[in-house]
């Protein structure tokens, strides 16, 4: 059982910066999240996407500011249960709560933080039929991993920037042979990804299927085609490949926690944004784009204030006779718990 | 009521259901659907980024016009016709009296094993 002052399910930017913002008044946290490394949506949705509206930073690329925020709480050594999403929460005879990993992993606080963003971001499975088949056996659904797939025969389909950025990054002499399939004429990712992508099919590099998608699959154990169809004179091909990436976005799916008792409003868990962020669980808060309430902005600057705001309360809940006085880094520095 | 807005909805086992919405609270059509408890997701909450309101539209009522964001959710989707819209992006106005839709099948996720 992990004991901490502090659970957080969720380890995306709001997540990491509850660590800094807890650290601050010596209470010390321990992250849980699905994903096998921190970020959130920064990491496996944006992770080379500038951001703009981090106040101090003109742009921030969405690794960078995970990179400087788990800089920022390294000095209050947080504990992580990385790539085990929270199943399950109780409270036991001590008023603590337990909360269980899919995995069974048992972590125990006085407070919960959850700060799930829109939840478990997961991939959506195209409607093929033999598709279960071949999933994790030449069906990858994101790319954990490039190494997998250097000098292998590749099939990518999707529009978007992952589509694209994976498309352009394979075909740079590390796979044999991609193929970057998309059903419609015009793609959504960056003008400048998909110029790179089209001199590439020019230069025979990538092999670009407009207009075009993948009907069905064929191998025997493992993926060894695929068929693909042209929706403008419906001609069926079938290419060989090692892998076949659907890469057509993840979609965020609340998961466990919409049946913890807590109160969902249009798939978020309300709060009391005029006090401290709590639910309507004393002792479980929510913050960052995971909450609710009137006025409510889904910006990583709005959940950071709703960190600060909410680590004060905890502080209270944890030390009800302990007095608390606002303190500034700038007098007193950071002090951190060492290893 | 004099506000109301009359549409008929074909669900995913084919039953027809004639739903009413007030025109006067700024509903969406996805919010209208979710309100008669029949079986649409929204899971993004009206924004057009998840694609799990998908409708068909079969009269002419709407417009098959797309804003980029919609269409590029689309791009994203599944079993995509050409007259399917995101229900989140149709406002409930006067416009859309007698408008005849159906729901599009269910994207399914993939199971957290198996990724």
């Amino acid at each position: 059982m992990i004991k901490t002052d502090i659970i957080i399910i969720g380890a995306g930017p709001v997540g990491l910066f509850t660590v800094f913002e807890a650290g601050l008044l010596k209470l010390k946290c321990h992250l849980i999240d699905a994903l096998p490394e921190p970020g959130g949506q920064c990491i496996e949705i944006y992770p080379k996407k500038p951001i703009y509206d981090i106040p101090g930073y003109p742009s921030v690329l969405g690794y960078e500011l995970v990179e400087n925020l788990m800089e920022q709480i390294r000095p209050f050594n947080p504990g992580f249960t990385l790539g085990e999403p929270a199943v399950d929460i109780k409270k036991d005879d001590n008023e603590q709560f337990v909360v269980t990993t899919k995995q069974g992993t048992q972590h125990k606080a006085p407070v919960v933080v959850i700060a799930g963003g829109l939840g478990v971001f997961t991939p959506r499975r195209p409607p093929i039929v033999n598709l279960k088949e071949f999933e994790n056996k030449g069906i990858n659904y994101i790319v954990k991993d490039p190494e997998l797939f250097k000098n292998k025969d590749i099939i990518i389909s999707g529009g978007g920037d992952s589509a694209l950025d994976w498309a352009l990054y394979f075909a740079n002499d590390y796979s044999k042979n991609v193929t970057l399939v998309h059903r419609s004429q015009q793609f959504r990712a960056h003008n400048d990804s998909v110029q790179k992508a089209m001199d590439m099919a020019s230069n025979g590099k990538i092999n670009l299927l407009m207009d075009s998608e993948v009907s069905g699959l064929e191998g025997n154990g493992s993926l060894k085609s695929v068929k693909i169809k042209s929706k403008s004179n419906k001609d069926l091909i079938e290419i060989n490949c090692d892998y076949w990436l659907p890469l057509f976005g993840l979609t965020p799916k609340l998961g466990p926690i919409a049946n913890w008792g807590l109160e969902i409003e249009k798939n978020a868990i309300k709060v009391d944004n005029s006090d401290d962020y709590s639910t309507n669980i004393p002792g479980i808060y929510a913050i960052g784009d995971v909450n609710t309430y009137k006025g409510k902005l889904k910006l990583i600057l709005c959940g950071f204030h709703e960190a600060a705001i909410m680590a004060q309360s905890a502080f209270k809940r944890i030390h009800p006779n302990k007095k608390n006085i606002l303190k500034y880094t700038t007098v007193t520095g950071i002090s951190g718990f060492g290893e | 009521m004099e506000n109301d807005v009359n549409i008929e909805l074909i669900d995913r086992d084919g039953l027809v259901h004639k739903i009413t919405g007030p025109t006067d609270i700024n509903l969406n059509l996805m919010e209208l659907i979710k309100l008669h408890e029949l079986p649409v997701e929204g899971t993004c909450g009206g924004m057009a980024m998840c694609a799990s309101c998908q409708v068909y539209i079969l009269n002419e009522i709407v417009s098959l016009e797309k804003s980029e964001d919609e269409q590029a959710m689309l791009d994203e989707a599944w079993c995509v016709e050409d007259n399917s819209r995101l229900a989140c992006q149709i406002p409930i106005s006067k416009d859309i009296e007698g408008l005849k839709i159906e729901l599009a099948p269910l994207s399914d996720q993939v199971d957290d094993d198996d990724w």
